[in-house]
C-alpha cells in the first residue's frame, strides 16, 4: 500500500568509490548475454520518464545485425524541474563512461556520444578530460570503444530519443516515424541503445552489486532507486536519490513547506497531483500500486497555496508552445490553441466549458501526436483544469 | 506464406504483402483513407496525421501513411476514435490555415477544403491563428506566389525541393509556433537559388504555392481591337489540359484545345512544336557541327557533350549549380522562345503586322517558362518574345471562364504558319523525346538512312528511370560525314533536376563520355511540368506518356526535317540552320549565377 | 583571406565535413561572432557542400544558435515555472532597467542581448540566468546589479 512505505534515502548514484576500472574490467569479462540477463533480472527501467525496460533495449540492439551500432547517453535533460543529469555528470561522470563502454561491449558497439544539453557547455570541459582518461584505460584493457561530447544548442524536443539522433546527424531536431525503433535503426541507420544518464548510473550500479541488490529496492514494478530533483516551494530543494513506489504523502511531509497545494511530478510533461490526491499517488512506474501511479524522470515541483494553477499551467503551455518542434499538426497547432485558449476561457472570451472542448483536444494530442512531447502535454493540461477548474475561469 | 500477411481491415480479414505501409493495405481494398502530407513522388513524412488509424490493442493512433503492417493486425480506419481525432486535425489545420476559400487561387482544387468538405467541418471552435501572425506573401517571382498564411506545413514542398529536384530552395526553419516553410534566410524566391520549375506547386495541397497568374493580362489582349494576339501551345498541354476539363489523365485534346483557344478569342491559333521541330533542326546541326569541329578539326575548345536547352528549369539549374560548365549547353533557345522571336519578325512580316501589334501569348506546362519569358535576353524580335505564359492549368481557367462545354468542341486543326508539326515535336513533352527526335533527324542527315529502330520509335530513350544511356552506332555516313563511320553517338538522359545532378557531376569529373545529353528539369519531362494539372504522381506521368507516344505514332509525318513549314522557313527566312539569321533569333546566351 | 572565412575552414577542418558536424560548426561560429550571419552561413554552406537553406532551417532550430546580430554577451533568463515563482521578473526588470534595453533587443554598444530562455537546470537554485555559458544561479536584483557591473567594469562602461 503507497501510505504504508516510509521514504527511504539511498546513496548508491553519487557514492563516489573510484573503483571504476575494476569494475569496468570485471564486467566485461562476463558474457554479453550473461550481463543482459543481470540487467533484466534487475527490472530496470528508463530513467529519462518513458520507462521502458533497459535490458530488453539493450537485448534488442545486441540480436540487431549491422556492421556498425553506437550508444548513445541522452544528456540533454531539458524537462522543467529536472537537474539530476548535470549533478551526475559533474560528480560522477566515470561511471557513465564505464557504463557506456559496457553497453557497447554487451551490444558490439565501439562509438558512443553523450548529448549534452547546450545549457551545461560548462561541464563540456571537464568531461573530455574525463573521456581522455578513460579511453586511456581502455586501450589499456584492450576495450576498443570511443567517448565523444556533442553539445546541444538550446531544444528541448532533443531530448526525445529519435530527434536527438536527428540533432546529432547535424539536423533538425525532428522526431522520426517509429517503427523504426533506435534499436534497429537509430543513429545514421544503425542499431542505437540510447540511454539516459541515470540509467546508465544504475545499470553501472547493477554490474558492480548484481541485480539482487537493485532489485530489492523499490517495489514491484518499480525497481530500484530514482533520482529526484525537487524545486519550487520547498525549504529544501536539491537532488535526492529516493527507492521508488513512495507515496507523494511521504514525500510532500518531507520536502514540502507544510503549505503544499500541489505537486507536479515529471515536470511539465507530467501531471499535477493536488493536495486531496497525495495519499493515493505513488511515484513508480505502472504497476500493481494503489490509486495513481505516476512515472517521473524525477522533476518534483512542488507548489504552495501562494501560485495560480492558472499561472503554472500557462506557464508549461507557453514551453511547449515554444519547443515542439513544430512538424506534426495535434501537437504545433494544440498547443497554442491550448495556450490562448485557457487565455480566453480566463478573459471571458470564452465560456468555461470551451475547457471541456480544449480537455478533449489534449486526448487526439494524446491519441495521434507524432511523438512523446505532442502526446504528454494532456498530462499536466487534464491534470490541471480538472483539478483547479475553478482557478481556470475565475 | 512468409511474404503475406494476415490482417484485418474494419473487421474484414485480408492478406497483404509484407512491406506494406497501413495506407497502402487500405487502399488495396479499396478503402481511402484521407492525407494530406503524403504523395507518391515523396517519402513519407507522416507529419499531418490526418490519417491516423486505430490498431485494436495499441492505445494511440498510427499514421496510416507511415506505419508497416504487421501480421495479425486488426486495423480501424473508421472507428469513432479515429474520426474524432481526424475531424479535430482538420480543425486545427483550418485554424491555422487563412481559410478564405472564395479568394484563393486552389479553391475547388484544395486537398484541405476537400477534406473540411469531407468532414462536414461546419463551425470554427477553435481561435483563429492567422489574424496573430505576421504572414508575409511573396509576389516577386514571376513564376510562383508563396502565400504563407495558406501553408499547411505538411513540407511537400520542401521534400519536393529537396528530393526531387536537388535545389532545396526551401526549408523548414524555426519551431515549435513559429515553424514556417521559408528561403534561405526568409528572402524572396526570386532572390535564392530557385529554378521556378513549380514542382513545389504542383506538389502543394493548398494555395501556399500557387503560379503567378496572367490571366487577365491575356484576356484583356484578346479584347483590345489593336492587338493582334498569338498563341502558342506546348507539346505536353495537350496530353494534360483534359484533366483539368473533367477528363480521364492520357487524354489527348489536341484538336479541341486547338478549338477551344479559337473560342476564347485568339487572332491566331499556333503550335510550339513547330519551334519544337526548328530546334531540332539547330540543335542537330550544332551537335553536328560540334562533333566535326571535336573530332575532324581536334578543335580543344568544343564542348562536349552538348546538353540540350529547351528546359529552362534546367538552365536556371545549370547556371547556379555549374556555372563554370555552360558551354555544354547548347546554345538554342527553347521551342517558346524561339518561337517568339520568329512571331514578331518571320510571321510578323509574311501577315503583314506590325510588331508591336502583335501580343504572343504561350500556353505552357511550365512556370519556368514564366520566368524565361522575362529574361532580359529574349528581346531579340526587338520586342518582348513571349508576352504571357500561361500554365495548361491557368487555360483550363479561361476555358472555364468562357463558358466552353470542353467535351463537345470539335477537334480542329491549328492555324497555318508556323502551326504545322511532326510526331518528334509531340514527343519533346515527354523525357527522353529531344534525345529521340535529334536522334531520328541526325542520324538521317548523317547516314541518309532512318534511324535503324522499328517504327521509328526509339525505345531506349523512353521510359521513367531517372537517369538513361543509350547508344546508336553510325555505319556507312554519307560522304560529307564520313569521319563519324563506326563511332558510337553516346546518349544520355536525365529528368527531375536530383537526376540532371548525377549526370552533371559525371561531366563536372570528366567521367561521362556522351555525346549529347538530354535534360529536362521536371520529373517525366515536361508533361510532369510545374505548370500541369494537380494532382500529377507517377501514375498519372506515365498515362500522359503513353499519350504522347500514341500521339507521335499517329501522324503522318515524325521527323523534324520533313516538317514542311520548317522547311519552308528555311527557304524564306532563315535559310541555313545556324545561319545568320537564325544565329541572331534562335540562339542564345546564359548567365553565370551564384550557388549560395 | 576574411576571418570569417578561414574561420569556417579551420572549423571544417577540425571537425569534418559530414553533415553531423553541422552543429559543431555552427556552434564554432557563434563562439567568436556571437551570431550566424547570412554571410557566415553562405560560407558553411559552401564549405560543407550543403545547401544554404539547409543551413539557414537547422540553425534557426536551435534557440542558442542566434542568426540576428547580438552582442558580446547574450544574457538568457530562465522563465520556465521554478525561476517565474522566484522572482525572475524582478530580475528582468533589474536588467532592463540597468542595459536600458527591453527583451530581445541589444544595447546600441553591441555588448549586450537580453533573451529569455527556457529551463536553464537549476531550478533548485532559482531564478537563474547565463551570460554567454556562465550560469548564475539564486539571482536577485542585487545579485545581478552586481553581477552585470562587474561585466561593464571589465570592459569599459556603457
Amino acid at each position: 500500500m503507497a501510505n504504508s512505505y516510509q521514504l527511504k534515502r539511498v546513496d548508491f548514484i553519487f557514492r563516489n568509490e573510484n573503483d571504476w576500472e575494476k569494475v569496468l574490467s570485471t564486467t566485461i569479462k562476463k558474457k554479453p548475454q550473461e550481463l543482459i540477463n543481470e540487467l533484466i533480472s534487475s527490472e530496470l527501467k528508463g530513467r529519462g520518464g518513458a520507462g521502458f525496460p533497459t535490458g530488453l533495449k539493450w537485448k534488442l540492439t545486441s540480436e540487431a545485425k549491422a556492421e556498425k551500432k553506437y550508444v548513445i547517453c541522452n544528456a540533454d535533460e531539458g524537462e522543467p524541474g529536472t537537474f539530476k543529469d548535470r549533478e551526475i555528470l559533474s560528480k560522477v561522470p566515470y561511471k557513465v563512461l564505464t557504463a557506456m563502454a559496457v553497453c557497447g561491449y554487451v551490444t558490439g558497439a565501439k562509438e558512443g556520444f553523450i548529448y549534452l544539453r547546450g545549457e551545461y557547455k560548462f561541464l563540456e570541459e571537464e568531461l573530455n578530460k574525463e573521456i581522455a582518461e578513460f579511453e586511456y584505460y581502455c586501450k589499456e584493457i584492450n576495450l576498443d570503444f570511443k567517448i565523444k561530447v556533442f553539445m546541444g544548442s538550446g531544444a528541448y524536443i532533443c531530448g526525445e530519443e529519435t530527434a536527438l539522433m536527428e540533432s546529432l546527424e547535424g539536423k533538425r531536431g525532428e522526431p522520426r516515424n517509429k517503427p523504426p525503433f533506435p534499436t534497429q535503426a537509430g543513429f545514421k541507420g544503425s542499431p542505437t541503445v540510447i540511454n539516459n544518464v541515470e540509467t546508465l548510473v544504475h545499470t553501472f550500479t547493477i554490474f558492480k552489486y548484481g541485480a539482487k541488490k537493485f532489485y530489492d529496492l523499490g517495489v514491484q514494478y518499480s525497481r530500484g532507486t530514482k533520482l529526484f530533483s525537487v524545486s519550487g516551494d520547498t525549504p529544501k530543494p536539491g537532488i535526492y536519490e529516493l527507492e521508488l513506489g513512495m507515496s507523494l504523502q511521504d514525500f510532500v511531509y518531507e520536502f514540502g513547506d507544510g503549505d503544499t497545494k500541489a505537486v507536479q511530478v515529471g515536470g511539465a510533461s507530467g501531471f499535477l497531483v493536488p493536495r486531496k490526491k497525495f495519499k493515493d499517488a505513488a511515484i513508480g512506474f505502472k504497476g500493481k500500486l494503489t490509486g495513481i501511479s505516476l512515472p517521473t524522470g524525477g522533476s518534483m515541483m512542488l507548489f504552495n497555496s501562494s501560485r495560480s494553477m492558472f499561472n503554472v499551467l500557462d506557464n508549461y503551455l507557453e514551453f511547449f508552445r515554444e519547443e515542439c518542434c513544430g512538424q506534426c499538426t495535434p501537437c504545433r497547432v494544440g498547443c497554442q490553441q491550448l495556450l490562448l485558449g485557457i487565455k480566453a476561457v480566463k478573459r471571458g472570451d470564452k465560456p468555461a466549458s470551451y475547457l471541456d472542448k480544449l480537455l478533449r483536444l489534449t486526448e487526439t494530442m494524446q491519441l495521434t501526436a507524432k511523438c512523446g512531447l505532442g502526446q504528454s502535454v494532456a498530462n499536466s493540461f487534464s491534470s490541471i483544469v480538472e483539478n483547479f477548474r475553478e482557478e481556470m475561469i475565475y | 506464406m512468409a511474404n503475406k500477411l494476415n490482417i484485418s481491415i474494419n473487421g474484414f480479414p485480408v492478406e497483404i504483402a509484407k512491406g506494406k505501409t497501413i495506407l497502402e493495405a487500405a487502399d488495396e481494398q479499396g478503402i481511402k483513407i484521407p492525407t494530406l502530407c503524403y504523395h507518391k513522388d515523396l517519402c513519407v513524412a507522416g507529419n499531418c496525421r490526418v490519417c491516423v488509424v486505430e490498431v485494436v490493442g495499441q492505445n494511440r493512433l498510427s499514421a496510416a501513411c507511415a506505419t508497416p503492417v504487421e501480421e495479425g493486425m486488426e486495423i480501424l480506419t473508421n472507428s469513432l476514435k479515429v474520426r474524432n481525432s481526424r475531424k479535430h486535425i482538420i480543425e486545427l489545420l483550418l485554424a491555422e490555415h487563412n481559410a478564405d476559400c472564395t479568394k484563393c487561387y486552389r479553391n475547388g482544387n484544395c486537398e484541405l477544403q476537400e477534406l473540411a468538405s469531407e468532414y462536414k467541418i461546419m463551425t470554427q471552435d477553435f481561435l483563429e491563428l492567422v489574424p496573430l501572425k505576421n504572414y508575409t506573401i511573396d509576389m516577386f517571382s514571376p513564376s510562383i506566389i508563396k502565400d504563407d498564411s495558406k501553408c499547411i506545413r505538411c513540407q511537400r514542398c520542401v521534400r519536393t525541393c529537396a528530393e526531387l529536384q536537388g535545389v532545396n530552395a526551401l526549408t523548414v526553419a524555426h519551431k515549435g509556433d513559429k515553424m514556417k516553410i521559408t528561403t534561405f534566410f526568409e528572402k524572396a524566391m526570386r532572390d535564392v537559388v530557385c529554378t521556378n520549375c513549380g514542382q513545389c506547386v504542383n506538389h502543394c495541397p493548398t494555395g501556399a504555392l500557387v503560379e503567378k497568374n496572367y490571366i487577365e493580362e491575356v484576356w484583356e489582349a484578346i479584347a483590345n481591337p489593336n492587338k493582334h494576339v498569338v498563341v502558342q501551345t506546348a507539346p505536353a498541354v495537350r496530353v494534360g489540359l483534359g484533366e483539368e476539363l473533367g477528363l480521364e489523365p492520357g487524354s489527348r485534346v489536341t484538336g479541341q484545345m486547338v478549338a477551344a483557344l479559337k473560342r476564347l478569342g485568339f487572332d491566331s491559333v499556333l503550335d510550339t512544336d513547330f519551334t519544337a521541330d526548328l530546334t531540332i533542326m539547330e540543335e542537330g546541326t550544332e551537335l553536328l557541327t560540334r562533333l566535326k569541329k571535336a573530332l575532324v578539326d581536334k578543335d580543344e575548345s568544343v564542348s562536349l557533350p552538348m546538353a540540350t536547352s529547351c528546359s529552362p528549369g534546367w538552365i536556371k539549374y545549370i547556371e547556379h549549380m555549374y556555372p563554370e560548365h555552360l558551354e555544354h549547353l547548347s546554345t538554342c533557345k527553347s521551342p517558346q522562345q524561339m518561337f517568339g522571336a520568329l512571331v514578331k519578325t518571320y510571321y510578323a512580316k509574311a501577315r503583314n503586322l506590325e510588331p508591336e501589334n502583335i501580343i504572343s501569348v504561350s500556353i505552357m506546362p511550365c512556370t519556368a517558362k514564366k520566368f524565361e519569358a522575362y529574361r532580359p535576353e529574349m528581346h531579340d524580335s526587338g520586342y518582348r518574345d513571349v508576352d504571357y505564359v500561361l500554365t495548361t492549368r491557368e487555360l483550363a481557367i479561361l476555358i472555364k471562364q468562357a463558358g466552353l462545354d470542353f467535351n463537345k468542341l470539335k477537334p480542329v486543326k491549328y492555324d497555318r504558319l508556323m502551326g504545322e508539326s511532326t510526331g518528334a515535336a509531340v514527343i519533346f513533352g515527354a523525357t527522353g523525346g529531344v534525345m529521340e527526335a535529334a536522334l531520328r533527324t541526325a542520324y538521317e542527315i548523317v547516314t541518309g538512312r532512318e534511324v535503324p529502330f522499328k517504327n521509328l520509335d526509339i525505345t531506349p530513350v523512353r521510359g521513367m528511370e531517372g537517369v538513361r544511356e543509350a547508344s546508336v552506332k553510325i555505319e556507312n555516313p554519307l560522304k560529307e560525314w564520313a569521319f563519324l563511320d563506326g563511332i558510337e553517338l553516346k546518349c544520355a538522359i536525365a529528368h527531375g533536376l536530383v537526376n540532371a545532378k548525377t549526370v552533371m557531376d559525371s561531366v563536372k569529373s570528366g567521367k561521362a563520355d556522351y555525346h549529347f545529353i538530354e535534360f529536362m528539369a521536371c520529373p517525366g519531362g515536361c508533361l510532369g511540368g510545374g505548370g500541369q494539372p494537380i494532382p500529377t504522381n507517377p501514375e498519372i506521368r506515365r498515362k500522359r506518356a503513353e499519350a504522347i507516344y500514341t500521339e507521335d505514332s499517329e501522324l503522318a509525318l515524325r521527323k523534324s526535317h520533313e516538317n514542311p513549314e520548317v522547311q519552308k522557313l528555311y527557304r524564306d527566312f532563315l535559310k541555313e540552320p545556324l545561319g545568320e539569321v537564325s544565329h541572331h533569333l534562335l540562339h542564345t546566351k546564359y548567365t553565370k549565377r551564384e550557388r549560395y | 583571406m576574411d576571418p570569417i572565412k578561414s574561420l569556417i575552414q579551420n572549423l571544417a577542418d577540425q571537425y569534418g565535413r559530414q553533415r553531423e558536424n553541422l552543429l559543431p560548426i555552427m556552434q564554432g561560429v557563434i563562439e567568436r561572432e556571437n551570431f550566424l550571419s547570412e554571410y557566415s552561413m553562405v560560407e558553411i554552406a559552401r564549405e560543407m557542400d550543403i545547401p544554404a537553406s539547409e543551413v539557414y532551417g537547422t540553425a534557426t532550430f536551435y534557440s542558442f544558435l542566434e542568426t540576428k546580430p547580438t552582442g558580446k554577451y547574450t544574457i538568457r533568463v530562465c522563465k520556465t515555472i521554478t525561476c517565474a515563482m522566484k522572482g525572475k521578473g524582478q530580475v528582468l526588470f533589474a536588467i532592463q532597467d540597468m542595459l536600458k534595453i527591453k527583451l530581445g533587443e541589444t544595447t546600441p554598444d553591441n555588448r549586450f542581448t537580453l533573451l529569455e530562455t527556457n529551463c536553464l537546470g537549476w531550478c533548485h537554485k532559482a531564478p537563474a540566468m547565463m551570460i554567454n555559458n556562465e550560469v548564475y544561479t539564486d539571482l536577485t536584483p542585487e545579485k545581478v546589479r552586481e553581477i552585470l557591473s562587474d561585466y561593464m567594469k571589465q570592459n569599459g562602461s556603457i
